[in-house]
């Protein structure tokens, strides 16, 4: 059984984002970047699913311009087998990414597909949706457990009920929430290792695929900062302050 | 101009993400379809023709409905969407795993978690957990969008739609229900209520939380957590407020025990009043806190309890 992970490199989630000063867009000069968290939560299941012997192959990829191949070997050192590059300058939107994967997917036929439940950089929560669209197969978002037994996938996803249990034919696609796994680190060996994994790099336009580019970035600003308030110094003042000043209780 | 909403239900209650929808629609302007998929829709689809601002509800009962699918309902949605300028879900976990599904298979690209209508094709959106706010503009001669249910206030009831039964073709699906856990509570709703108590990983332990859950019942609130507390393992994963967990924006925000990750603080600041109860006087939470107090939850909590 195949698997192919999507990453896509990212702000790390440690660095606050400022916009730029004329507005365009945020400022991610000389700002560390890392592996999407909720991408490498997808690799860590593919490397377990690996290691449970239901996965045979794990197959990454990543698009963007050359700097993303940092977080395909990062991947590769978690334990994915080959990565594959689609060269891309700028921003793709969603749409594309899927029909970019989809198009890669024709190739390499994977059984399952794991992706993040969303990047946070743009926070939009779309791929692995329109992934499965494309492919007209069935999708399990915002996962929490995935079992996979006799070609089928059981899912448990974190949805705003409590948890939903799914099972499905595969392939699939499924997209993973926090509490999916906790990744491992990559051990220096690994890491050396990884750096002699195959990594092909093909172009959108190998692929055949048109970038649509029908979401247009007008602005980016900052959010109304929200003042700091004031410290209370006990419990009677801080009732006090909610009774009288503020009215809320 | 003509909005096709997908209403969210659980059979037995149209939720409140759909009434926010409703409301974003109306400020699209034009006409505003609702559709309502389900085993049995009778009861959804009367909720739903009593909203004010919708002008027909569509309705497609079928058994595989039962539990609105993606697989179902986006190939629904797409024979429809050929009426429609914009398709609107509410931000939820439902509207995240419908909506782009919609629009793969309409061929566009979805706009998420939209905060502001500017007109009909240019919308105001959170990126980098809500530290930037993007303004987008889409070309796309159909727009599907989710919107945020703290942007858009519910919609009142007061309505009087026409309810009809439209024909669509129901894919068979290769997803099958396996079961569901459901927290229930007597508690008002997270996204809904007007004072959320929450607990972070400060509370100490899932016996702990007790406190936070009384707190909350003495002031009518709902209680929330920081994903901390939730991976510790104190309360499950539906009262994870944050950037992947529920957006709310109560009147009163109390945090009790949370450091304040700018993943939650993205989830709970835009509540009107927010108030931080922490031992670690340099907490980030106390930068956004309207009344911060220093000092042991332990024993604030209990003097809280018994005060207010």
């Amino acid at each position: 059984m195949k698997a192919l992970v999507a990453v896509k490199r990212v702000i790390d989630y440690n660095v606050k984002v400022r916009v730029k000063a004329d507005n365009s867009d945020v400022d991610l000069a000389n700002t560390k970047m890392s592996i999407n968290p909720f991408c490498e939560i997808a690799v860590e299941e593919a490397v377990r699913l690996k290691e449970a012997g239901v996965v045979s192959e794990i197959v990454v990829v990543s698009i963007g311009d050359k700097s993303c191949q940092e977080q395909m070997r990062y991947a590769m050192a978690l334990g994915a087998d080959r990565g594959i590059q689609v060269e891309a300058e700028g921003k793709v939107n969603s749409l594309d990414v899927a029909r970019i994967l989809a198009k890669v997917n024709e190739s390499e036929n994977a059984d399952i597909l794991l992706l993040g439940k969303q990047a946070i950089d743009s926070d939009n929560n779309q791929t692995g949706q329109m992934l499965a669209a494309l492919l007209d197969v069935p999708q399990a978002t915002f996962a929490s457990e995935v079992k996979i037994a006799d070609g089928k996938a059981q899912v448990t996803r974190e949805v705003d009920g409590g948890l939903v249990t799914l099972e499905m034919d595969l392939p699939a696609v499924v997209t993973t929430d926090l509490r999916l796994n906790e990744p491992r680190f990559a051990a220096l060996p690994k890491i050396m290792q990884a750096k002699r994994k195959p990594l092909e790099v093909k172009t959108v336009a190998d692929l055949g695929v048109e970038l649509s580019n029908s979401i247009e970035l007008l602005s980016v600003d900052t959010p109304a900062e929200r003042s700091g308030g004031i410290r209370v110094d006990s419990v009677d003042a801080l009732i006090d302050k909610l009774r009288n000043e503020a009215q809320v209780i | 101009m003509k909005t096709l909403i997908i209403a969210e239900h659980d059979g037995q209650n149209l939720k409140g993400a759909t009434l926010s929808a409703v409301t974003a629609a109306t400020q699209l302007g034009g006409a505003v379809d609702v559709l309502v998929c389900g085993a049995a829709v009778a009861g959804i689809a009367t909720q739903a023709a009593a909203v004010a601002g919708v002008d027909r509800v569509l309705t497609i009962e079928d058994t595989a409905l039962e539990h609105t699918l993606a697989e179902c309902v986006a190939p629904i949605a797409k024979q429809l969407a050929g009426d429609y300028t914009h398709v609107i879900l509410g931000a939820s976990t439902f509207g995240k795993d419908i909506a782009p599904r919609v629009a793969a298979l309409c061929g566009v690209n979805q706009i998420s978690e939209v905060i502001e209508v500017v007109d009909a094709e240019t919308f105001k959106r959170p990126i980098y957990a809500g530290n930037a706010i993007a303004t987008v503009k889409s070309s796309d001669a159909l727009k599907v969008m989710t919107v945020r249910g703290t942007a858009f206030a519910a919609a009142e009831t007061g309505g009087s739609a026409a309810i009809e039964a439209v024909t669509a073709t129901v894919p068979a699906a290769k997803v099958r229900f396996v079961g569901a856990e459901v927290s229930e509570s007597d508690r008002p709703e997270l996204e809904s209520a007007d004072i959320v108590v929450s607990g972070g990983r400060g509370v100490g332990s899932k016996e702990n939380f007790a406190q936070v859950f009384e707190l909350a019942d003495k002031l009518g609130a709902a209680v929330g957590a920081s994903r901390a507390a939730v991976d510790s393992g104190f309360v499950p994963n539906d009262m994870q407020v944050g950037q992947t967990g529920k957006m709310v924006a109560p009147k009163l925000y109390i945090a009790v025990g949370i450091s304040g990750a700018i993943q939650h603080l993205a989830g709970m600041k835009e509540s009107a009043t927010i108030v931080a109860i922490n031992k670690d006087e340099e907490a980030p939470i106390f930068s956004i806190a309207d009344y911060g107090l220093v000092g042991d939850l332990h024993d604030i909590l209990p003097e809280l309890i018994s005060k207010v």
